[in-house]
């Protein structure tokens, strides 16, 4: 009789060999308008007169600039460096003038502006020595993720993850699939699609790196099944490669299965529990733009400076996906994809589901930018005056994460924090379905974003707290100690002068007995 | 009679004996509502609520001898933690011990600082590093914001600013308000802040 190890990931990994495909619960179907913007080849669009290079471009902290006004830099030198990691995070997207550091429109989701290098390009795009690992085959996976983590890459799927730190963490864990994510299934958005047919070798390149970069046995390429020509692009790339263990797998179509859980649901049938990760099921899941970006940084030394994106929306005279610098203000993409409609009545970033406004196209592309989506006012909801939750549990029979929306709102609205995180706010994916199914027009995933930001805050407040009791207790136990040994040393000191007096005493009264002794004897 | 009396008595003793052993053996392992009090209060230790520090404060408030409302780090929200906790009613604020405020941290003029080290002294959480006739300086991360390194500096060196880093935070999206009911009031520690 064989025994088996029921841990999750063997469980996984049994279920991926299954070859079959699971549910997971709610999501919608959406219309995609995505063929208006992948009937042109992706361009490259020209360099920009100045460059605007935010800071915050990952997930965590701020980067920490690492270069000065003033500077001349090369096209890839490293120019902002995570705050407490030492790894480069930030590149410069060419060669040029680093003019200031100021505060700029930097595509954040408050509107707030936000620290960038500003960098004026001398035209001449010239690249810092570089040091490509052609034989990446060979290399220590050590070597290749530290390449992926001084790079600057980051989750380009949206979430903006780093991916150094990412893959380090899944080597460590150990892992047995890669899960390429192709399937990009917000309305829209198609630069992974495009990049897909455009560049399935780099793609699949990428694949065999991470998977020896963590030590992975198999990648799967997940894709949407109306995708098209996608399909033998990918799986004429893999036979190019001869490669046996990567598969291109095709997923049902019902946003958002490209969520990373979502994905790893159907595909396994699995839930990734609460609070945990992929790697908890032994699975490592990347963008396939990020997978790119991975076999550009290893095999030619190329950080990640630019990124495709798609530039479209009814506001859009010719919708195409472009190839833009880190950077380049959004006006620029714009304009080189024919400018605005009359229509054109909102700027978003991102998607129509989660991506956010903003406020003018002098904001640059970011590294999260995987779309720039112009509405017309047709487009948009109309304000409707928001109206009483009748608890018809709409939300909760589309919500993939299997939360209770309505639930949430109600804990929300009434500051109970407790509660929200007892109702899984954390593992809300902010997909925006719940929002769509609402009968009353309440702006759920808002509150979601408010209450999910209150939480964090609080435990960084109870965190500080913390740290405050334990430094406070310290020193009153160290106040304490001094105090008592100072006594000691007093009640140390009194015993001896008692000690030295009785001596004495003892010595006198010697003293004086031999002196009696003497003036008795004659 | 006798038989019932006699029998029952030796029933109750053995239960008794029966629940004195299990409450021994599965004890379960309370926090003292000292513990718990503590852990809501900020940690500031700034003494703005007429007791040495936070963990003093606590012990008041469990034996009943200070009222839940002597707090202004804590906020209103603190307030509201303490009540759900103690089962008691939520009371507004006491303005005498001071109004919730943005969080602080303290910062010493470096070139007029002569080096007494007062401040190293009165500070509760040991954020101030320095020697005598050395130059001093607050180490931002540990500070709390107490202000209890103000009165003791003889030249006023010391500056309370607002804690860097915490400027933006996601607004309450309360846009359009349920019907006729008017805006929800606002959570005044948090919305405050």
């Amino acid at each position: 009789m064989t025994t088996h190890a029921f841990s999750p990931r063997d469980d996984a990994r049994a279920r991926l060999a299954e070859d079959r495909l699971y549910r997971f619960h709610g999501g919608l179907r959406l219309r995609h308008n995505k063929k208006v913007s992948c009937e042109l080849p992706v361009a490259s669009v020209p360099l920009p007169e100045r460059l605007f290079v935010p800071l915050l471009q990952h997930a965590g902290p701020e980067a920490r600039a690492t270069v000065e006004p003033g500077q001349a830099v090369l096209r890839g030198e490293s120019i902002g460096c995570f705050r407490h990691l030492g790894a480069g995070c930030l590149h410069a997207p060419t060669s040029g003038t680093v003019e200031a550091i100021v505060d700029h429109p930097a595509s954040r989701a408050s509107g707030r502006d936000g620290a960038c290098i500003v960098l004026r390009p001398d035209g001449r795009d010239e690249w810092r020595p570089r040091e490509p690992l052609v034989d990446w085959a060979a290399a220590d996976p050590a070597e290749l993720r530290r390449r992926i983590a001084g790079s600057g890459i980051v989750g380009l799927g949206g979430a903006v993850f780093p991916t150094g730190y990412k893959v380090d963490q899944a080597s460590a864990r150990g892992i047995h699939t890669v899960i390429l994510n192709g399937s990009e299934c917000e309305p829209w958005i198609s630069c992974d699609e495009m990049l897909m047919r455009e560049e399935p070798d780099a793609i699949v390149l990428g694949a065999r790196i991470l998977q020896r970069a963590v030590g992975a046995e198999q990648t799967l390429i997940a894709i949407e099944d109306q995708m098209g020509a996608v399909s033998e692009a990918l799986q004429g790339a893999v036979d190019r490669s001869g490669a046996d263990d990567i598969r291109v797998v095709k997923v049902t179509t019902i946003y958002p299965e490209g969520g990373e859980k979502q994905l790893i649901q159907v595909l396994t049938g699995l839930e990734v529990p609460s609070g945990g990760r992929p790697t908890d099921l032994g699975l490592l899941c990347q963008n396939v733009a990020t997978a790119t970006a991975v076999a550009q940084a290893v095999t030619e030394d190329k950080p990640l400076i630019e990124r495709i994106v798609t530039v479209t929306g009814p506001g859009i005279a010719r919708p195409r996906n472009l190839l833009a610098r880190i950077g380049t203000p959004i006006a620029d993409l714009v304009a080189f994809a024919g400018g605005y409609t009359p229509q054109a009545a909102r700027l978003v970033l991102g998607g129509p589901m989660m991506g956010y406004p903003l406020a003018s196209d002098a904001n640059p592309v970011i590294k999260a930018a995987n779309c720039i989506l112009v509405l017309g006012a047709a487009d948009l909801r109309a304000p409707q005056a928001e109206l009483p939750c009748i608890r018809c549990g709409e939300c909760a029979r589309v919500c993939p994460a299997v939360l209770l929306p309505q639930e949430l709102n109600r804990v929300i609205r009434a500051s109970q924090w407790d509660e929200a995180a007892a109702f899984g706010l954390h593992d809300c994916i902010e997909c925006g379905c719940c929002d769509l199914a609402c009968p009353s027009h309440i702006p759920l995933v808002e509150w979601f974003r408010y209450g999910k930001s209150e939480l964090r805050e609080r435990a960084i407040e109870r965190g500080r707290a913390e740290h405050a009791r334990a430094r406070f207790e310290s020193r009153r136990a160290r106040l304490e100690r001094i105090q008592r040994e100072r006594k000691q040393r007093m009640a140390e000191k009194k015993r001896a002068l008692r000690d030295a007096q009785e001596r004495k005493a003892k010595v006198a009264a010697a003293v004086a007995r031999a002196r009696e002794k003497q003036e008795r004897k004659p | 009679m006798v038989t019932a009396v006699v029998s029952l008595m030796i029933l109750g003793g053995l239960f008794g004996l029966g629940l004195g052993w299990a409450a021994r053996r599965f004890r379960v392992e309370s926090d003292p509502v000292v513990d718990r009090i503590d852990a809501i209060l900020p940690q500031t230790q700034c003494g703005q609520c007429n007791y040495p520090g936070c963990r003093p404060y606590a012990e008041a408030i469990a034996s009943g001898e200070a009222p839940i409302n002597q707090c202004p780090p804590g906020g209103q929200d603190g307030i509201r933690a303490l009540a759900d906790l103690l089962g008691v009613e939520e009371l507004p604020l006491n303005p005498e011990n001071g109004a919730a405020a943005a969080p602080t941290v303290a910062v010493i003029d470096e070139a007029v600082c002569i080096g007494c080290t007062l401040c190293i002294q009165a500070c509760p959480v040991d954020a101030i590093v320095g020697a005598t006739k050395q130059m001093h300086t607050v180490i931002e991360d540990e500070c709390t914001g107490c202000d209890l390194c103000l009165p003791p500096c003889p030249v006023d060196c010391i500056e309370m600013v607002e804690r860097p880093g915490h400027a933006w935070r996601r607004p309450r999206p309360d846009r359009a308000p349920y019907g006729a009911a008017g805006p929800e009031p606002l959570a005044s520690g948090g919305a405050a802040r």
